[in-house]
């Protein structure tokens, strides 16, 4: 049992998760019930990982959540309805129906950033919010999630490395559900554990069960303090799976029927709520009046998200472009004197002593040498690892091998490749030969 | 004051908003200690510190990522990209992430992306891009493309200021080729309204950047011969001034496009069917279009000169228009 979380905590936490949880299985139904306006992507089975992470941060912290981090949104004060009106196209969703799911926001109160279907570009911009709140002296972290599909594209390591030049206080969350719609994770990336991809970063990195909401919350609490101790971006890879399809209409046939059974076992919720009584944190009756209260709550929320209509067409055309309906201010936490002249003026020169030489190149590979094959990078224990969980990255990869094309023997002669012109030039003049 | 060239008029802005406004900052490749690739941004460094002028690894989509964070901060972002051909490498970030913010979610990005574009110094195929019309079809953007140093200035100043994403392109080709005095007060040019540089009542040119000062010329030549062409620079290509393009065509009923971007899709074809959806009924002749050729800009001098267009091409075109 950790001493960081109060009685209250714990059971605020197992909250989100149950919230996270029935908001899932209610918009199925409305789902069902062809309520819901296009696909319904489902948090089952991740919903440690979202709230356990999120609960790490303060509220002046920002996060952008991708499509499963629903818990993420309800930690950081969205409501049940606000989720639902987004899925039903409502007037009232915190988009009035211009976008869907979990594509919403709010800079002002809540600091949370939009995400956008395209995977991977919340890293650099989550690098911007977090060096301009450093800019401003707001002390903030910046979190965003990534799966593990999002690893292969160019955003996410672009972005990863500009965080890690920065030293920016980031904390990226691959959320490894070992799935990328029908692509396992073993033919998505070739390395075992993901958080390695921080190595070639020099930044630091953890491993966690992503199953287990206490182990989740605490190496995010780890890696929120030393960012905001200004030692730069940590990566944290929860693995934990996605127990249904993509999206609503994937039966996910392509997952071996025996990988739902592993995961089933490690449900989050179940496992949480085991704990919980082992460790004589709640009792039955303190269960079942939280999980009335959420059942209260999300009939109030769906009957609130129920009465909203759908929005005025004109609408369509409304809201391009800022035409003043916004003013625009930073919330400056520390003189602005200090980043204007004559205060900001700098003499522009190499703070690197040997001008990034030879020097430097072998300081690191000595570091590298005396500890072992991390590169010099320190990374933060997380002793939380279920050593089963990390295990279980070991599923069968149908052991495909690499063939290495072989040439025939034969020494091909060099041909003289014949020129051919793509573009024959002015009238009676073939392409030069 | 002495004249100064383009490039130092868009100097001067960045560093009389820094100056102004603690929230602008710079983000780009080589733009501290080196200046940017064309000087551009040289000595902000030393005026304004490592946090405000922020050079970064050679990755645009973490450039435009970053600056688009560093806005919704309420921060104003200026990103240089070191040649705007280097915008596609970051075109995911600008039309989804960036131009739909403020309309999906009501988050503005007050950020400018500026960057040296157009062709005639013999860049080739990925130094000379004109790649405003990607941008000009993307909602939620601006585009700003000027032609000289003063509305440069004036014009990026208000972009700077302006609570949406703007690209402001530099035609590279006129950033050490033409001097102006500018005023010494601070002054901004409003984004979205054309100009008449040169009045005529013949023909209308429309045109922007680089082939303004082409068809400047081309127009004092077709005095000559006795033909006033209008000449109508549009500085702004999203929003797109209408008003002045449909004025000045009702004004003089014939109407020529100039631009040094390619033939197909170019904004010509836009502004012809502007003309023809609010001026019909005014046009004597056919709208002509003058452009590049439809292929990408090649490199060898000769192969450059046949492809970007001409003062010789505008005359011809005027000729043909004057003769309706």
């Amino acid at each position: 049992m950790s001493e960081s979380l109060t009685r209250d905590q714990y059971l605020e936490l197992y909250y989100y998760m149950k919230l996270n949880r029935m908001l899932d299985e209610q918009l199925v139904r409305l789902f069902r019930q062809n309520v819901v306006v296009g696909g319904l992507y489902s948090n089952l089975g991740q919903e440690a990982t979202s709230v356990g992470t999120a609960y790490a941060l303060e509220k002046r912290d920002w996060i952008a959540p991708m499509i499963r981090n629903v818990g993420g949104l309800l930690v950081k004060g969205y409501r049940p309805r606000d989720i639902l009106t987004q899925y039903m196209a409502r007037y009232d969703s915190p988009t009035m129906g211009k976008d869907g799911t979990s594509h919403f926001g709010d800079l002002k109160d809540r600091h949370v950033v939009s995400p956008i279907s395209m995977l991977g570009d919340l890293v650099p911009v989550m690098t911007g919010v977090a060096i301009g709140g450093r800019y401003l002296g707001q002390n903030i972290v910046a979190m965003t999630w990534v799966g593990d599909g999002a690893t292969s594209t160019g955003a996410f390591h672009e972005g990863l490395n500009f965080a890690a030049t920065q030293h920016a206080p980031l904390v990226l969350v691959v959320e490894n559900n070992q799935w990328a719609y029908s692509t396992p994770v073993a033919k998505q990336v070739p390395i075992h554990d993901l958080a390695d991809r921080a190595k070639a970063y020099g930044i630091a990195s953890s491993v966690v069960d992503g199953n287990d909401v206490v182990a989740v919350y605490q190496t995010a609490k780890e890696a929120v303090a030393r960012c905001r101790d200004g030692k730069g971006p940590v990566l944290i890879e929860a693995k934990t799976m996605r127990m249904k399809g993509h999206a609503q209409h994937d039966p996910a046939e392509y997952v071996p029927k025996e990988m739902f059974k592993y995961w089933e076992a490690r449900d989050p919720i179940a496992r949480y709520e085991k704990y919980l009584t082992e460790n004589d944190i709640w009792d039955a009756k303190t269960k079942a009046s939280l999980d009335a209260r959420i059942d209260k709550e999300l009939k109030e929320e769906l009957e609130a998200a129920e009465k909203s209509p759908l929005p005025p067409p004109e609408l369509a055309e409304q809201g391009v472009y800022c035409d003043g309906c916004h003013t625009i201010e930073p919330e400056w936490k520390r003189s602005k004197k200090e980043v204007m002249p004559p205060q900001s003026s700098v003499k522009p020169e190499w703070e690197v002593a040997d001008f990034g030489g030879f020097d430097l190149a072998s300081t690191i590979s000595k570091k590298a040498a005396a500890k072992g094959d991390n590169g010099g990078v320190p990374a933060i224990q997380s002793k939380s690892v279920r050593a089963e969980t990390v295990a279980s990255q070991e599923l069968k990869t149908n052991g495909r091998k690499l063939s290495v094309q072989k040439s025939n023997g034969r020494a091909e002669k060099s041909k003289v490749l014949e020129r051919v012109p793509f573009g024959r030039g002015p009238k009676g003049k073939a392409g030069r030969k | 004051m002495p004249p100064v060239t383009m490039l130092e008029a868009i100097r001067q802005a960045i560093f009389e908003e820094m100056e102004r406004d603690p929230s602008v900052v710079t983000i780009g490749e080589d733009i501290g200690v080196y200046g940017g690739a064309f000087k551009v941004t040289a000595g902000l460094l030393e005026r304004f510190g490592w946090e405000r002028v922020i050079d970064t690894p050679i990755s645009e989509t973490a450039i435009i990522g970053a600056a688009v964070g560093m806005s919704y901060q309420g921060l104003r972002p200026i990103a240089e990209l070191q040649f705007i051909d280097f915008i596609a490498c970051c075109f995911n970030q600008i039309t989804n992430f960036v131009a739909k913010s403020h309309y999906r979610w009501g988050a503005p990005v007050p950020m400018v992306m500026r960057g040296p574009s157009g062709g005639g110094v013999h860049g080739g195929p990925f130094h000379s891009a004109n790649p405003e019309m990607y941008f000009v079809h993307t909602p939620g953007l601006k585009v700003i493309y000027p032609s000289t140093a003063y509305d440069a200035k004036g014009l990026l100043k208000s972009a700077i200021r302006d609570n949406n994403p703007v690209l402001f392109l530099e035609h590279k080709f006129l950033y050490r080729r033409i001097k102006e005095e500018l005023p010494e007060d601070d002054y901004t040019v409003p984004i979205g309204k054309a100009i008449v540089r040169r009045e005529g009542r013949d023909l209308t040119i429309v045109t922007y950047a680089a082939m303004m000062h082409t068809s400047l010329e081309a127009a004092e030549e077709l005095a000559k011969e006795g033909i006033e062409a209008e000449v109508v620079d549009l500085r702004t290509l999203l929003p797109l001034d209408k008003e002045t393009i449909l004025q000045s065509v009702k004004k003089t009923n014939k109407l020529l496009i100039v631009h040094e971007d390619t033939r197909t899709g170019g904004i010509a074809g836009e502004i012809a069917a502007v003309a023809c959806e609010g001026a019909f009924e005014d046009l004597d002749g056919p709208i002509l279009r003058v452009t590049a050729k439809d292929s990408p800009v090649p490199f060898s001098p000769p192969l450059e000169e046949r492809f970007l267009p001409n003062k010789s091409d505008v005359l011809a075109a005027a000729r043909e228009l004057a003769r309706y």
